[in-house]
């Protein structure tokens, strides 16, 4: 287990060389550097530019500030953002952001497992029924609606028709305190978010568990006159959610997607906004950073999904 | 002759016996006319290609014909489904953006499956430090965050100066997302494809293959991949409709296909600006993306269904 462990660390740190090598390559392959847009401005000449690329360092040569890049990141020093929030520490940038990004994504996978894991258990054990029909046809509209489209047509019903919700945003100025508030804010971005969740994990609780529902030990446990609530729960519910338990770890990568899209468009200020800015503001520091800690966070998804499987199912050894 | 009273060793002789040949083809699309939504769907994106294909023979106006005097016009005659917030004719529009995306999407996933079946096939055959290497590369790529890459490389693909010369500054957003839908879509068919053929070389057929001395790339592409195509076949088309969606997200968020083209991700991010004016502009594109996908997801199934009839959960 501990020789797993440590493979997989150092293949992690490995992965995670190699993404920051990719990022600061391409990143250097925008042309004009990131100042170039400012010479719209007539008021900004090329000497202007040229002073700002020399004052963070852009006249050095890449593998040198690569390397310097390299030894202030290993200690979590991200260095100063240039455009998002000029000047600031990228640090403090995404301290300030992470918070709300994290409530964002909490109360969605909570949600989403609420919703998806009862109504892909009833669906398995009711199969071919007509509930059985309406959740599958649910989750195929479900893994079919693009997300961003989902978000605008919930504002128009419940903020340009109803006006019961606000358009974006976190909370309304002066109200900061009302919690009331806050939650009308979080309602739109928590279901958006939740989409895509709910369609595919109950589709995924369902087949796992129609897979148990199959298997003798099941027959053996009716046989012996267990109550089929008793069979489902303890013997077929429990069996079912080992594959699972292990997806949150996994879809990392959709969640982060989804906070781009959904904080983007319902102003969010979160981490997924952040990283559309800076890219947009061409902000390296900010970009480099936050693809950094998203390719970090899917890493230990994905090592966490693995080491959690052979937690709940003593039959997986890892050696 | 006389047939035998019991037994079927002749089968061909009794004519009560006699049974249209069946091929596995055959079975298939049998099986898949009797997937009643498959069928839906399909005809669906039969229709909608139709409609793509000959956008410039019965689009009413030009994509970009602008009527100053007729902003967020509503239904009428001339414009069935109205105009925009520059008087633009929406159904025109529509119809080249579908245009677009169509083209966009389909090379995209055709390079992907290329790409994907490659990568998967030569991991699996030739094992050893190919195998690592390639299966490596694919983890990577499928542990990337995605969508936070895909902003990234797609702003410095736009920019980059020869592309812009190559291609033309309008062109090049265009080629740039199928490079980029390419270049982050393969893995998972990789991994499809690795798997199959993994379990596929060690029968006996490819044994008796390459007991008579063919090549590998004969064994890979007579052997090998023609028992591995179901799999590959439904990947392939539920990839379009991710293609698809991966498109229009890009262009919503103004990273994908740009003006002058319309797209259907670019005409809705036009359209979050109106909300409040105009709330069926955000309605169209929407609806398109979401039917085609939906389509798409159906004919995968039935596909799924159909093809390999052990798998279906």
């Amino acid at each position: 287990m501990s020789t797993f462990l440590l493979r997989r660390l150092i293949q992690m740190a490995f992965l995670l060389l190699l993404i920051s090598m990719l990022v600061f390559g391409i990143l250097q392959l925008v042309p004009g550097g990131p100042f170039d847009q400012l010479l719209a401005d007539p008021q900004v000449s090329p000497a202007d530019v040229e002073r700002l690329n020399k004052l963070i360092g852009l006249d050095k040569p890449l593998p040198q500030r690569y390397g310097e890049w390299l030894i202030r990141a290993v200690r979590l020093d991200w260095g100063d953002s240039w455009r998002v929030a000029f000047g600031q520490p990228v640090g403090k940038v995404i301290n300030d952001r992470l918070p709300q990004t994290i409530q964002l994504m909490s109360v969605s996978i909570l949600l989403s497992m609420l919703i998806a894991l009862p109504i892909g258990i009833y669906s398995a054990i009711r199969q071919y029924s007509k509930i059985d029909y309406l959740v599958t046809g649910l989750s195929f509209v479900g893994i079919s609606m693009p997300v961003f489209w989902f978000a605008l047509m919930l504002m128009i019903v419940f903020a340009v028709q109803l006006r019961w919700l606000p358009t974006s945003g976190i909370s309304t100025p002066g109200l900061e305190k009302d919690w009331l508030d806050k939650l009308k804010h979080m309602i739109m971005p928590v279901l958006v978010l939740s989409l895509t969740f709910i369609a595919q994990w109950s589709r995924f609780m369902r087949a796992s568990m129609l897979e148990i529902l199959s298997l003798d030990y099941l027959r053996t446990a009716r046989a012996k006159g267990l109550t089929e609530r008793v069979v489902i729960s303890r013997h077929g519910l429990r069996n079912a959610l080992i594959p699972v338990i292990t997806i949150l770890g996994l879809d990392v990568p959709i969640l982060f997607s989804g906070a781009i899209i959904t904080e983007t468009i319902f102003s969010w200020p979160g981490m997924g906004r952040l990283l559309f800015d800076a890219v947009f503001g061409n902000d390296w520091p900010v970009v480099t950073a936050v693809i950094m800690l998203t390719a970090f966070l899917v890493l230990v998804g994905n090592l966490l999904a693995d080491l959690l499987y052979a937690v709940v199912d003593p039959r997986i050894r890892y050696t | 002759m006389s047939a035998p009273a019991i037994g079927l060793d002749a089968p061909s002789t009794g004519a009560g016996l006699a049974r249209p040949q069946r091929t596995l083809w055959g079975d298939a699309m049998r099986r898949f006319a009797r997937h009643r939504l498959g069928v839906l769907g399909l005809l669906l994106l039969l229709l909608f290609a139709v409609l793509a294909v000959a956008a410039p023979i019965i689009a009413p106006y030009a994509q970009e014909a602008q009527d100053l005097s007729n902003q967020f016009g509503s239904w009428s005659s001339a414009h069935w489904l109205g105009s925009d917030e520059l008087g633009r004719d929406i159904l025109s529009r529509l119809l080249y953006a579908a245009r677009i995306s169509l083209m966009v999407t389909v090379i995209s996933t055709l390079l992907t499956t290329v790409v994907g079946v490659i990568v998967g096939a030569a991991a699996a055959y030739f094992g050893g430090w190919v195998e690592t290497v390639l299966m490596r590369l694919t983890d990577v790529v499928l542990s990337l965050p995605a969508l936070a890459l895909l902003l990234v490389v797609s702003q410095m693909l736009r920019n980059l100066t020869f592309l812009r010369q190559t291609f033309g500054a309008n062109n090049v957003s265009i080629f740039v997302i199928i490079i980029i839908l390419t270049l982050f879509g393969w893995p998972r068919l990789a991994r499809l494809v690795h798997g199959s053929v993994l379990s596929l070389k060690q029968r006996d057929f490819v044994e008796a293959a390459r007991a008579i001395g063919a090549r590998p790339g004969r064994i890979i592409s007579q052997h090998l991949l023609p028992n591995a195509v179901a799999p590959i076949v439904v990947q392939t088309t539920l990839r379009l409709g991710e293609a698809v969606i991966a498109e229009s997200t890009l262009s919503f968020l103004g990273l994908g296909i740009a003006p002058p083209f319309a797209s259907l991700g670019n005409m809705l991010s036009g359209a979050q600006g109106y909300i409040f004016r105009n709330p069926w502009l955000a309605v169209y594109p929407g609806a398109v993306i979401f039917l085609v996908v939906l389509a798409v997801n159906f004919v995968g199934d039935a596909l799924r269904d159909a093809l390999d009839p052990r798998s279906r959960a």
